[in-house]
């Protein structure tokens, strides 16, 4: 026990004496949380729109007048038919599209409630859900300054509709696709690199010939790790929390300890790759290209999995991030609890066991 | 059990399609000073990898302080000192911290058997607090040697440890070897270095993966039995060429800036072959017979069976 004690105590001195392991430890993490989420919620200025005026009446031109001297917006098209909406969004033309029903004027003097939709291209979640609420915003406003010149209550009713992405996924999305990220680049990265790096240097040779078991040598290079893992978990989540607002609406204590999971899986991933790799240079490699990518691309991080073509969708199942960023979203988010989330940490703790051993096993007690 | 230290019989080791080790034989009896001699590729380190149990062998046994290489390799790995070829000490500890880290691994403290390491780590104790990184290559190798005595191994296996080492650090490293030999430590030590092999107490000159011979260095030497000549010239290099291609000589050699020489009848004088080099064209020609060395044992051994 004293001598694993003492492994322990030597892994943190690696760890605090390498300027780049640190950095890699403790700057990667801030500047992605910070990076992702200021480009997520970048201000908004002269988006383009298309309208739709099927009245074209005084107060249409009003309310289109209005909307397009705010600053935010610029006119890109003026269409005719709801047909044509399909095709502006396709082609790029425009990110949202107004449109005023009949007899708008008419059915306001009448005081009914005539409505405009809102329609927005949602596959840029973050920007449709910014172009919605300051058209919706402009909207309001007027009915309040009508209201206040004619004394008359009026209703002017925003409808709206998000294309493509109804979810809006992608809202506050970057979170839990980061912890995936990061957990992944920290644990399994730092963890074959630090392995790795023993056997480059022979070091590896001496530990095998001395008492310590195996076991001992990989527990004891796993848990620094495990603990700097944890820290790193807990420290996005702060920043998501403190600095753009990212709630936590379930168990905190629940998605801290499916963090741990993860963590474990990641660093059992790591261990594997360091049973194949002799040198830093390769493991590192591996992580970046095995590891990394994925956990980026194929995780449902930045690119729906339901966009994919099937045959990728069916590497994306066996992808461990995508089910952590899941479990992790539908806790921050949607606040629910294992119950709804058992078949995801199933997965995982399934994925967790089966590397564990895998890698136990190809860990060698000898020289190849 | 045995009263070798090591004991090796009929172990065979090949990787792939090169052999490593062709039925070696040999044992190392207690606190003796046994050396490995032979070039880079003679097998030197598998055969120190087999006994410390980090390699396995493909035929043969092994034992060491009568444990199996195969079966008792857990023993092995806790009574063995072992410092391979590649300095593997940490880099980015201190020299304290690594000699602290390697008495904890095997269950001591530096206090415990600080009687044993002091001659050596006495020598490097004022820099205790520096990077094993920016130590020089002769306190590295005698930090190296503190780690793997911290825990007082009743074998030590040592590869190639003078290896990059300037000659004063090599004549020390030799003399703490001697003086940890004197506690009842066995020491198996590699070499490639020929005159390293006469501080030994007894040598095996490897070669390609086989032992040529097992003596102590002064019966090898004794043993050698032809007549040798020290050749001088103005030119080392067409000396050589033409001896080696003359039908009187059995073997020539360069060692430094002069020709060893051996005929193949030890009727030759030296004016015959002082005769045939002012023939060759050569100049400033200096003949004298020397007594053969290591070196000239190994060269000898190689030319009977040029195994590849």
């Amino acid at each position: 026990m004293k001598a694993f004690k003492g492994f322990v105590i030597k892994e943190f001195y690696h760890i605090f004496r390498d300027s780049r392991s640190l950095l890699i430890l403790f700057g990667i993490p801030i500047a992605q949380v910070i990076l992702f989420g200021y480009i997520i919620t970048t201000e908004i200025s002269d988006a383009n729109i298309a309208i739709l005026d099927h009245s074209k009446d005084a107060v249409t031109r009003e309310i289109i007048q209005k909307t397009l001297s705010s600053g935010f917006f610029k006119l890109a098209a003026t269409i005719e038919r709801e047909s044509e909406i399909d095709a502006i969004f396709r082609k790029g033309i425009a990110k949202e599209v107004l449109i005023f029903e009949p007899d708008f004027e008419e059915k306001l003097n009448k005081g009914e409630s005539p409505s405009i939709q809102i329609i927005a291209d949602a596959s840029d979640a973050n920007t449709a859900n910014l172009l919605v609420s300051y058209a919706s915003a402009i909207i309001q406003n007027y009915n309040r300054e009508q209201m206040q010149s004619r004394g008359v209550p009026m209703q002017i009713e925003a409808r709206i509709r998000m294309y493509y992405n109804p979810e809006l996924k992608g809202v506050y999305f970057f979170v839990p696709g980061i912890m995936a990220v990061i957990l992944m680049l920290i644990s399994a990265m730092m963890t074959s690199v630090s392995i790795a790096r023993e056997k480059e240097m022979g070091n590896m040779e001496i530990l095998l010939v001395s008492p310590l078991k195996p076991i001992q040598i990989i527990i004891g290079k796993l848990m620094p790790y495990f603990l700097l893992s944890f820290i790193n978990a807990v420290s996005v989540l702060s920043l998501g929390y403190i600095v753009f607002g990212v709630p936590v609406n379930g168990s905190i204590v629940l998605l801290l300890a499916e963090s741990m999971l993860f963590i474990t899986l990641a660093l059992s991933l790591g261990l594997l790759i360091s049973s194949i790799a002799e040198s830093q240079q390769v493991a590192m490699f591996i992580s970046m290209l095995g590891l990394m990518l994925p956990t980026i691309l194929l995780s449902g991080f930045i690119y729906p999995i339901e966009n994919m073509p099937m045959w990728l969708q069916y590497i994306c199942h066996i992808m461990p991030p995508k089910y952590f960023i899941i479990i992790v979203k539908d806790i921050m988010l949607k606040g629910v609890g294992l119950e709804y989330l058992w078949p995801e940490t199933l997965i995982l703790t399934g994925m967790t066991l089966f590397l564990i051993v895998v890698a136990s096993k190809k860990f060698k007690t000898r020289l190849a | 059990m045995s009263n070798f230290s090591i004991d090796i019989q009929n172990i065979n080791k090949s990787y792939e399609k090169t052999t490593a080790l062709k039925n070696i034989n040999l044992s190392v009896n207690k606190g003796e000073l046994f050396g490995l001699v032979g070039p880079d590729g003679a097998g030197k380190t598998s055969l120190i990898r087999i006994l410390t149990s980090l390699v396995l062998p493909d035929s043969g046994q092994a034992f060491v302080d009568g444990f199996d290489v195969v079966k008792d390799y857990k023993k092995i790995r806790q009574n063995v000192g072992y410092m391979p070829g590649k300095f593997s000490l940490y880099m980015d500890l201190t020299v304290l911290e690594n000699l602290n880290f390697f008495a904890t691994i095997f269950g001591t403290t530096i206090e415990e058997n600080y009687e044993l390491v002091k001659p050596i780590y006495s020598q490097i104790e004022s820099f205790k607090h520096r990077k094993a990184g920016a130590l020089s290559g002769g306190m590295k190798q005698k930090l190296a040697l503190s780690c793997a005595l911290i825990h007082k191994p009743t074998v030590l296996f040592l590869d190639e440890p003078t290896t990059g080492v300037d000659a004063v650090s090599r004549v020390e490293f030799w003399g703490m070897l001697k003086d940890l030999k004197s506690k009842g430590i066995s020491i198996l030590v590699s070499t490639p270095y020929m005159d390293e092999a006469e501080l030994c107490d007894r040598v095996a000159l490897m070669q390609s993966g086989e032992i040529m011979q097992i003596n102590s260095p002064q019966q090898i030497v004794n043993d050698f039995s032809h007549t040798l000549w020290q050749l001088k010239s103005d030119n080392l290099y067409k000396t050589l060429q033409s001896l080696r291609n003359w039908d009187k000589t059995h073997s020539a050699h360069a060692f430094g800036q002069s020709v060893h020489f051996v005929a193949n009848s030890s009727k030759i004088t030296s004016s015959e072959i002082k005769e045939y080099m002012e023939e060759a064209g050569l100049e400033n020609i200096e003949i004298s017979g020397i007594k053969a060395s290591i070196e000239d044992c190994f060269m000898e051994l190689m030319t009977n069976n040029p195994t590849n």
